[in-house]
């Protein structure tokens, strides 16, 4: 269980680019690798602890899971691993471990509001 | 009052803190001439009986050393110290896996008979007994070994497909218990090679000795890769 971890170093990078650029957390969007070696209900579950009191205390955590894809040599062509226990291409059954994606522990976009401290002045 | 929410692209690794300590560790390595191996595996599957007997045999011909962590107790550390190879223990307290910083801190106060690590031929890392959370954090290594133990069932790549996927050597330990627990290495081997295709694998008994050389000439023979270093 090292979710706990995980979600405290995607409040520290989202809050580091939150505060970049002065702005306030709404939501992170994740994407997560099915061979990332995560599981997004704990991460949920984690984050919700962790961000409170933070910055991004409230602010939600969106996960896009990201399926095993891989290249098989014999189809030359890129393709979605049907099982995680058998990395062979789903159409052909040639092994392969050659990986595209499936390895993503990657924050991808934050909805973000401005921080608005003062009301604006002189506006029509 | 906040004004309209907006959605803002970032590309962010996660890791990226873990990943850039990562990076500055495997460099140094690289510059230094020291081969890092890591070790992954689950509670109880002969990883520091296996460390032990790496560092004996290695110990007279290269300069060795090991880290070894766990969350609590030096016991490992005073096992492998019999090896006569220098051993430092990192505690992690309830921290389930070691992160590269763990390992980059462990360095920076170690001296290895008077001179500073940059001196040594193989530095072997002893991540703490857990198939799952290790995964995610690459420590700098050269080389990541899983261990499989014939008790553990033939099954286990199945199951913990990740660390599988994201070690370089698979070792399969204790096979002189093989017999006594009707273990099926073919199977077992059949399974490495459905979660990881290609993956080279060693069988090897910390206590009889058995693979043990295939296993080592394998470790040399890639530190010949990396430096053009002699024996000592």
């Amino acid at each position: 269980m090292h979710e706990l971890s995980i979600a405290m170093s995607i409040i520290e990078v989202a809050q580091e680019e939150a505060a970049r650029r002065d702005v306030k957390v709404d939501a992170v969007h994740l994407e997560l690798g099915q061979l990332s070696g995560v599981v997004a209900e704990a991460l949920l579950f984690s984050y919700e602890i962790a961000c409170s009191g933070t910055p991004l205390e409230g602010s939600r955590l969106v996960i896009k899971e990201v399926p095993i894809e891989v290249y098989c040599a014999a189809c030359n062509a890129r393709k979605i691993l049907s099982s995680m226990q058998w990395f062979c291409c789903p159409e052909c059954g040639t092994p392969t471990s050659e990986l595209i994606h499936g390895k993503e522990l990657l924050i991808t976009a934050l909805e973000v509001r401005d921080e608005c401290r003062t009301a604006p002045v002189g506006s029509p | 009052m906040s004004a309209e929410p907006r959605l803002l692209e970032v590309r962010k690794n996660v890791l990226k803190h873990n990943d850039v300590t990562a990076r500055m560790l495997r460099e140094r390595f690289r510059a230094q001439g020291i081969f890092v191996v890591s070790l992954v595996s689950s509670p109880g599957a002969g990883k520091t009986a296996f460390l032990e007997k790496t560092l004996t045999l290695l110990h007279p011909d290269y300069r060795v050393a090991a880290l070894v962590g766990d969350l609590a107790t030096e016991n490992d550390a005073i096992r492998l110290a019999r090896s006569q190879a220098p051993v430092k223990q990192i505690t992690t307290g309830t921290l389930c896996h070691l992160e590269a910083t763990m390992v980059e801190r462990a360095l920076d106060d170690w001296e290895i008979e008077g001179q500073e690590t940059g001196d040594l031929d193989f530095l072997f890392i002893e991540n703490v007994g857990n198939l799952v959370c290790p995964s995610s954090y690459d420590l700098g290594e050269n080389l990541r070994l899983v261990l499989l133990s014939v008790t553990e069932g033939e099954d286990k790549p199945l199951k913990y497909p990740t660390i599988f996927n994201s070690a370089d050597v698979a070792v399969i330990t204790k096979i002189d218990l093989a017999e006594a627990v009707e273990f099926d290495e073919q199977s077992a081997k059949a399974n490495i090679q459905a979660v990881r295709p290609g993956m080279r694998c060693f069988t090897v008994s910390a206590k009889t000795g058995a693979g043990l050389e295939q296993y080592l000439s394998f470790l040399v023979g890639r530190l010949a890769g990396v430096t053009l270093k002699s024996p000592v």
